[in-house]
């Protein structure tokens, strides 16, 4: 395994080891680039993942400080924990559900195709389907995704057959186990889903893909990759001539270092990228780096989400097997004749009983609560996840009092639903809650979104400098040196889960920073 | 489809164990098979046996379960001893809720809260109190305290952790039944 030297100023710095920086990470190790991945968390491996709840929350989520505002019931009931992410080696794809979809094509140009949207700051994408699809087919194939490269879908488990079962009542068309980064055979050194449940909780077969065990572990195979774990980048430096020279961070003793760098790649998540950025402000930046547009932090979306539950006169047993395996697609298609634009899909969800205790609807008592709580295993679930308007005013900024332990700023999320994402979550709530009626569900539940689990578009992309934070590889219009790589890059957040394209993108980042490398652009 | 047996499967020693350090006299109760006594609350550093016992209606008439023995809602708020054992404002917060929750129930019914005969009209004082910091800390805490207890979840059909038996892969991840034919 690599340890590179802090005043080796020839390394790529990536601050992250989750969907982006993972993935960058080991693209770039296997190019012959040396790599020093600083990652906030610790490294867990498999056998440390815990199948309970709260227990694996409280090892793996961030529960560092932030704070919220805004009119989203998430700033009432979960003030401080707008997001439900992971601080950890491997990132969000130790806890992700492994739905990997990609774009439809007219959501790279959410602009030109829904119009202009009172209140939306909508952008075009600086990239189209047809030239993300062979990146999108190599993503695939690292993945495993099911439904592609001729491997089979996995089989559907007891929530999946009564959504399925719903769906085709209603008349549904494309309704399946979903494209999962789950194996349903074995594959790639990894063997076949054991339909355990507590996906969230770490995959304790190794069958759902994660850098963790795949992307690192290979970057660190080569030589060229090294991870430091329990590192928090503090504040990205840069030189008199505007590019970025290294990166302090606070190592696991909680003492400052600085390691130096050729190129810095942000992948923090969509809240601590941002966060970083503006941290990093100085005289020649007062703004925060890349941040001469004013976009960073701006345009968080967070999908437009919600889950309906339904109780059933008898079993289902829906934590049964591997939670997100089945999809109801038909209602992601673009149809403003239902009162918004974009689209959402339908997917199968479940909790434990924990944390439907917690989230079924926070801050519920009392007797209609303890009685749904008593149909749990009478219950089936489906998590609904749908494009949300970009809005500058949804934002990340630095929280002007609180300060986390290093003495930074910390995050602070604001958001506010548009009326397109209310108009969204209402037509959603009502097609799920029939799927369920229509196989005999006795009572539904619209259960209210959870801390946000899929952050985007605070760094976004832009054709135009002036319209956002970086360009079509993720490069910031700013610093030439400078690249985002997680999810903040999103223009917009489509309908579909975002890890696919996060990975694509990742995989074609790499790519375009060995060839500037090599021609001595960068 | 396979059903979940209801009863407790876990080992009752290591779940009083467990326990023993938060609810000694609870645990001796259970153990004996006598059933809870009072005993479980004489104990208490900080709070009167009379405020943890109100608590734990308290407990019940937040989240009723009809099901389930009082020694889960004890085990549930037994922890709030302790704590007012080590910070003065904690100790204030419950005492004084409590208080005030009986000051209401006299007001309104001539008795303290755990006296007040129905439910529906103890519920009533808890909506009165509501908005307060002591109820939503109060209820904030024991939406973790009591449905996170393993020992309760059979009950409520949930399984658990699942990877230590293979997952469910053989053990009923596809055994619905009823569902009519697509």
């Amino acid at each position: 395994m690599a340890k590179f030297d802090q005043n080796d100023s020839s390394v790529v710095v990536i601050i992250g080891s989750g969907a982006g920086g993972g993935t960058l990470g080991n693209e770039l190790a296997q190019k012959g680039i040396k790599v020093v991945i600083l990652e906030a968390g610790n490294r867990y491996e498999i056998p440390d993942f815990i199948n309970d709840e709260w227990e694996s929350f409280t090892q793996l989520a961030w529960t560092d400080m932030r704070t919220t505002s805004g009119t989203w019931r998430v700033a009432k009931d979960f003030a401080n924990l707008p997001a439900w992410i992971v601080k950890a080696v491997g990132g969000s794809t130790v806890h992700w559900a492994g739905a990997s979809l990609r774009f439809e094509e007219h959501e790279f140009k959410a602009r030109t195709t829904y119009g202009g949207v009172p209140g939306a700051s909508l952008l075009d994408w600086p990239v189209t389907l047809a030239e993300m699809e062979p990146w999108y087919a190599k993503a695939e194939f690292k993945m495993g995704v099911t439904r592609t490269n001729d491997i089979p879908g996995l089989p559907g488990n007891n929530n999946f057959k009564v959504l399925e079962a719903g769906a085709r009542k209603l008349g549904y068309k494309t309704v399946h186990t979903g494209n999962m980064a789950i194996n349903s055979q074995p594959r790639d050194g990894r063997g076949a889903c054991q339909q355990i449940g507590f996906c969230f909780q770490g995959c304790k077969s190794g069958a759902k893909w994660s850098t963790l065990y795949t992307e690192i572990p290979k970057g660190e195979a080569t030589g060229n990759l090294e991870v430091r774990s329990g590192s928090m980048a503090i504040k990205i430096e840069h030189d008199a001539s505007g590019k970025v020279t290294g990166v302090v961070y606070a190592d696991s003793q909680g003492k400052m270092q600085l390691q130096k760098a050729r190129i810095v790649a942000v992948a923090g998540n969509s809240i601590e990228s941002p966060r970083l950025l503006l941290n990093s402000a100085s005289s020649m930046f007062p703004d925060g780096l890349a941040n001469s547009s004013g976009q960073v932090g701006r345009n968080y979306m967070r999908h437009m989400t919600g889950s309906v539950y339904a109780t059933f006169e008898n079993p289902v047993h829906m934590y049964r097997g591997t939670t997100m395996a089945g999809i109801v697609r038909d209602e992601a298609a673009f149809n403003p004749k239902r009162g918004f634009v974009g689209g959402y899909e339908m997917e199968t969800l479940s909790l434990g009983l924990p944390f439907m205790a917690a989230f079924l609807n926070p801050g519920a008592w009392g007797r209609s609560f303890t009685a749904a709580m008593e149909t749990y295993p009478r219950m089936a679930g489906m998590w609904l996840v749908g494009e949300d308007m970009p809005q500058e005013t949804n934002r990340i900024t630095l929280d002007p009092v609180a300060k986390d332990k290093f003495g930074m700023p910390v995050a602070s999320v604001h958001f506010d639903d548009h009326p397109n994402d209310v108009a969204m979550r209402t037509h959603a709530y009502k097609q799920g809650s029939a799927i369920y009626e229509a196989v005999g569900a006795t009572v539904t539940y619209p259960t209210t979104p959870y801390p946000s689990t899929h952050n985007l578009g605070t760094n976004r992309m832009s054709e135009k400098a002036k319209d956002g934070v970086v360009n079509k590889f993720g490069q910031t219009h700013d610093v030439k040196n400078l690249f985002v790589s997680d999810g903040s890059q999103f223009t917009t957040g489509a309908a579909c889960n975002p890890t696919l394209t996060i990975v694509a993108l990742a995989i074609r980042q790499a790519d375009y920073i060995a060839g500037a490398m090599q021609k001595k652009e960068i | 489809m396979r059903e979940v047996d209801r009863r407790n499967k876990y080992d009752r020693r290591v779940f009083l164990k467990g326990a023993a350090s938060t609810v000694p006299a609870a645990a001796v109760a259970s153990a004996t098979g006598l059933g809870i006594t009072d005993a479980w609350a004489e104990d208490a550093k900080a709070l009167t046996p009379a405020t943890l016992k109100t608590l734990v209606k308290v407990a019940r008439d937040i989240y009723p379960h009809d099901f389930l023995a009082d020694r889960y809602y004890i085990v549930a708020v037994k922890p709030w001893d302790g704590k007012a054992a080590e910070d003065a404002a904690v100790k204030a917060m419950i005492t004084d809720g409590i208080a005030r929750l009986d000051q209401d129930a006299r007001d309104r019914h001539k008795v303290p809260y755990a006296q007040v005969p129905w439910e529906v009209d103890r519920v009533a004082l808890l909506v009165g109190i509501e908005q307060t910091t002591f109820f939503k800390t109060l209820r904030g805490d024991l939406v973790v305290s009591l449905y996170n207890q393993k020992e309760l979840w059979p009950k409520f059909g949930y399984e658990g952790s699942s990877a230590e038996h293979g997952g469910y892969i053989n053990r009923g991840f596809s055994d619905i039944d009823w569902l009519p034919k697509a």
